[in-house]
This record gives C-alpha cells, structure tokens and sequence, in this order.
C-alpha cells in the first residue's frame, strides 16, 4: 500500500502517459488524436516536475533561515519541453485546417481511398 | 576570434540565415543565401574535421559555462565525419531544389522552404554536435517540425495525411527520448553525455537506468525508422517534393543511427548494453528482417520513390547490422555506410525529381524509354543504382566489404551470407526501373521530352562522381570511419576500465556527488 500512496504523482503520470498514449492509437478524429498527444507529452512534463521536487524543501530563491531547496533544474529544462510541445501542437493543428480543406473531413474513417487514412 | 568558435558555427549559421531568408522573400535571393550558408556550414565542416583528425576532441563550452555545470559543443572524428556529409549533401541539395521546386510547390512558399530548410539544417547540425543529453532533444524536435513542414509543402494532398502520421510517431519517438533521458537525470544528476557516462557505470544494475536505455532506444528507433516502426517513413518520403526527400533521406535517418552509436558507445557502454542487456541479438534480428522485408516491399511498389523509400528502411537495416556485430570494424562499416548511403541515395533521389520534372509523374511506367529521352538524368541514376547494388568501384561495395569483413571477423557466416543475399533483391528492384527505361519503348506523344536544366544535372552528378570517387578512394572515408569508430570503442572500453575501478566505496561517493542535484523523491 505504501508503495502506492508514496509515490502516488509518479502512479498519476503512469496513467496519463498510457491513457494519452491510447487515446493516440485509438481516436479516429485527427483532433482528438492531438488531444492524446498532448496528455501523452504533459505526463512527461510531470515526470519531471516531480523529480526536482525535495520533500521539506521550498522554491530555489535565497531566502533567510531556509536551507532546503528544490532542484529547478528540471523545472527549467521542462519549460524547454513544454516550447516544444506547444510547437509541436500548432503544426499539428495547422495540418488539419488544411487535411481539412482538402479532403473535407478529419475523420480517419471517412478517407475515400484507403491509402490516404492515417 | 572566429576560430575558437568554429564548433557551434554549423548550428549558428543556418539558425541566424533562416529568418533572414523568410525576411528576404525574393526567391532568388532566399535560394542564393542559403547556398552560401549551408556551403560555408560545410566548409567548417570540413575543417572541423581535419582538426579532429590531427589534434583530437575539440570542446566547447557555450556561454562560457564549463561542463557538466553548462551545455558542453564536443567534436570528434565521429560526428564530425557525419557533419561533413550532412552539410555537403545539403549543399547540393539546395543547388538542385531551385528549379526542382518550381514544379512541385506553390510560388509563394519557396521563401518557406528555404526557411523551413534551413532551421532542419541547423537542427541537425545541432544534434550530432552536443554534448549534452537534452540539448540533443531540443535540437531533435526543431530539425523534426523543420521536417514536417517541408514534407506538407507538396502540391499533392496525400502528403498531408503523411506528414500528420509522421508528426504523430516522431512525436511519441521524442517524448520516449525525454522519458528516457529524465530516468537518467533522476539517477544521475546529470545530463552531460560524458558525465552521464561515468555515473551510470556506478549504478550497474540500476533498475531506473536500463528503463531509461528501454525509451531512449525505442525513441531513436523510431526516428531512425527502424524496420517495426518504420511505418511513417515511406509515405513521408513518397509524397513529399523530391528535393525534399533527397535531402531528407540522406540526412535525417542517418543523424538518428548516429544517436543511436552516441547513446550506446559513448552514454551507456557497449558492454553494458550488448553483454548485459543483449541488445545487439535484438537489434541484428531486427536489421535483418528490415533488409528483406523492406527490400521485397521495395521490389513490389509501382511509384518508384516508394522504391527508393522502402530501400531506405534496408539500408538503414545494414547501419544497425554493423551496430550490432559489436566490434570496431563493425562500428567503421556503419559509420562508412552513413555516408554512402547519403551519396547514393541523395543521387537516386535527385534522379527520380527529375523525371517528375519532365514527365509529372514518378510511376515506373514514366520511366518508359526514358534511357534516350533523358540520357545524363538515367545515366546518373543507373550509376547510383548499382551503388546501392554494392557493384565495386561504387561506395556501395566499400560498406559492403566492410559490413562482409566485420560480421566474418565475428564468425556470424550465416549474418555474411545474408548481407550478400539482401544485394540481390536491390538487384531486381533496381534493375525493373532500368528494364522499363532502356528496353521498353517511350508512350506516343513522349518524343520531345527534354533532358532537365542544368542546376539540376551537375549536383546529381556531382554526388554520382563522388559515389565513384569515393568507391575508389576511400582514403578520406575509411581513416575518418576508423579513427571514429577506434575512438568511440577506447572510450567505451575506458569507461568499464573506469567502472572497475569504481565498484565499492567509490561508487558511493558519486553517489553522494550526484545526490546534489539528482535522486532526490526517495
């Protein structure tokens, strides 16, 4: 039961990782297929978030009579990955406005020629 | 003063022409100073290269911050020699892609491509020059998006649907990447490559590791489209303009093999991730099933470029082949063939452009007679095509011999044997589309297909004379290959040197070091 509730963010990221994971492979909307992405990428970015993090210690800014900090590294490095996933998502996006405007529809299962679904 | 930057100019210069090229707009002036940056990126290249050879690892440390603290540029023969080929065949791409585009893409967004081009250059250049483990993610990801939006600049709607199936599994390859190297960080507190190196050796058996080892190579097997999860690469490479593809197909897979030698040579050990892990019967079985399957996949497709797609997989089948023969010849006939297949298949590619150039079509049944209707644009893919063949005095026979001699040096007979057999299926899907251009006879109406502009022949032939040189003198190629390849192995070897050294009471003060930063949610 411990090993549940102790590392109880760590349980939280498994399961978004895999339900945004699922939701890729699953979904026949192209949106949706982003959505999944997204939580796919924001498990992550709590994965690391979670690692900086030092039990009893208080956000890294000098401060007197404090002598534990968290790490901000992961923080900063995650602020890089959460660029990237933005990026990432406006391409995306921009794919289906025009997925869109050429074939009609951003339903997977309504490409008239097979070759053509995703 | 330039000098003692030299490391970062590759990455700098393109990042720097690229919005100044999408500011530019005048087409002709966006083509011309994406020449002058890119052949400027190659010549330090080039110079880059020459330094490693004579005087060793060239480091750098950006911002002035001092590794492991900062983000450390590290240089060797290894990336070096991919650098050199990466900028060299862009290069010639760009020469190539100024009428090639006009046929392909709309007027108004050839600005976009030199731009989109560019920061992919400038991607690329980035991840085989770091040293930092998640610098290279960030550079992955810009020369990915620079990707999917050259694919999508096609004409033709189909590359949309490939380019989001493309996004979506480069995507996920990227995340399982940072997965990957946030395992290492949480273990080790670090992200400098080298640093990770020492501390992972400490935690031989940690369990946090080898699931770190699991994503990261997953992940770089994707980008490197690695036979079951190759699935985006064909259709990408097929539907989008073919002075993309030839630019994409000799550069970006083969950066990604060169991820995958960095990650298991100099991150985690041979040793570790070949003896304890296993992963060279993986990756050998995998290698081998890429070659046959793809090839035969290669000798069924009508539209030619899926041809040439499809053999991309294989070939990339016989770099993680070499990988996986675990030994320093082994490593120098993937590394070899890295750059051979770029000269090849960059050639290939720039052959088929051209016939959709003339012909607005890349079936084979375009191809038809097309051996006297364009007889330089044929010439050049035939030489190319019986490089990919491996025919001797081609580039392809040297990465064959040296693939044949690694896996004979290991007594893998059966592994040698099948490497010779896989060249026989590149001889069918080859040999069809020169079938259908010498001996079938043009369609009517077909009589005054010309031959295509010049910009467009001499890169191709260019990269068809550098097959041939290169088949003949392989002074420059083998001794860089050798050197790189001696190297990554030394430093391999150093490092189970090093973790012998370590086991006992000094592996608890690394730990105690790296509990600093790192391992801290017990």
């Amino acid at each position: 039961m411990n090993h549940v509730l102790d590392y109880y963010n760590y349980w939280i990221v498994v399961f978004l990782m895999m339900s945004g994971f699922y939701i890729v492979i699953s979904a026949n909307n192209l949106v949706k297929k982003i959505v999944g992405l997204n939580i796919f990428q924001t498990s992550v970015f709590m994965l690391y978030i979670s690692m900086g993090k030092v039990s009893g210690g208080t956000a890294p800014i000098v401060v007197e009579g404090v002598t534990q900090y968290s790490n901000p590294l992961p923080h900063v490095l995650i602020l890089t990955a959460i660029v990237v996933g933005v990026a990432t998502t406006a391409v995306g996006l921009s794919l289906i406005v025009r997925i869109k405007r050429a074939y009609g529809t951003v339903e997977e299962n309504e490409f008239e020629n097979k070759d053509d679904a995703i | 003063m330039l000098e003692q930057h030299l490391a970062v100019l590759p990455i700098l210069l393109p990042l720097m022409a690229a919005p100044i090229v999408l500011i530019l707009g005048r087409n002709a002036l966006s083509w011309g100073l994406a020449i002058l940056v890119s052949g400027l990126a190659c010549f330090v290249a080039w110079q880059l290269l020459a330094a490693t050879l004579s005087d060793g690892v060239i480091r750098y440390a950006v911002g002035g911050w001092a590794p492991p603290w900062g983000i450390e540029m590290r240089i060797d023969t290894a990336n070096a020699f991919v650098l050199l080929a990466v900028t060299a065949i862009s290069t010639f791409v760009l020469l190539y892609s100024k009428e090639s585009i006009k046929k392909e893409m709309d007027e108004s967004q050839h600005g976009l491509f030199y731009t989109a081009y560019l920061l992919c250059l400038a991607g690329l250049s980035g991840i085989l020059i770091t040293g930092d483990a998640f610098n290279l993610f960030v550079f992955l990801e810009i020369s990915s998006l620079a990707t999917y939006t050259l694919v999508s600049l096609a004409r033709d709607r189909r590359c949309l649907t490939a380019t989001f199936r493309y996004l979506v599994m480069g995507t996920i390859g990227a995340t399982f990447i940072l997965i990957g190297v946030g395992m290492l960080y949480m273990k080790t507190g670090t992200l400098n490559m080298l640093d990770l190196a020492e501390r992972i050796h400490a935690y031989d058996s940690s369990r946090t590791i080898n699931t770190g080892l699991a994503f990261i190579m997953v992940g770089v097997s994707i980008k490197l489209a690695l036979f079951p999860l190759h699935a985006w690469l064909p259709a990408a490479y097929t539907h989008a303009p073919s002075a993309v593809t030839a630019f994409l197909a000799s550069t970006a897979t083969k950066v990604a093999v060169y991820v995958m030698i960095r990650f298991i040579f100099t991150v985690f050990g041979a040793e570790h991730v070949f003896e304890d892990m296993s992963m060279d019967w993986i990756l050998m079985v995998l290698a081998i099933v890429a070659i046959f399957k793809c090839s035969y996949m290669a000798t069924v497709q009508s539209n030619v470029k899926t041809v040439l797609a499809y053999s991309s997989v294989a070939q990339i089948g016989y770099m993680v082949l070499g990988i996986s023969l675990v030994s320093a010849t082994g490593l120098m006939a993937s590394l070899i063939h890295i750059f051979n297949h770029a000269l090849m298949k960059g050639a290939l590619f720039m052959a088929v452009g051209a016939v959709f150039y003339r012909m607005g079509s890349v079936d084979i049944k375009a191809f038809r007679g097309l051996g006297r209707l364009m007889p330089w644009t044929m010439a050049a893919f035939t030489l190319a095509g019986l490089s990919i063949i491996g025919v001797p005095l081609t580039v392809g026979f040297v990465s064959k011999w040296y693939l044949v001699t690694a896996a004979l040096e290991q007594n893998h007979w059966v592994v040698a044997g099948l490497v010779l057999a896989g060249s026989l299926l590149a001889v069918v899907y080859i040999g069809r589309v020169l079938e259908a251009a010498y001996f079938q006879q043009p369609d009517e109406g077909q009589a005054d297909v010309k031959e295509v502009p010049l910009t467009m022949l001499i890169p191709m032939w260019l990269l068809v004379l550098a097959n041939v040189y290169f088949g003949v003198d392989t002074s420059l190629t083998s001794e860089a290959a050798k050197h790189a390849s001696d190297l990554l192995f030394q430093n391999s070897d150093a490092i189970s040197a090093l973790m012998d050294s370590l086991h006992g009471p000094t592996a608890q003060a690394v730990s105690e070091t790296s509990g600093l930063t790192g391992e801290v949610l017990q």
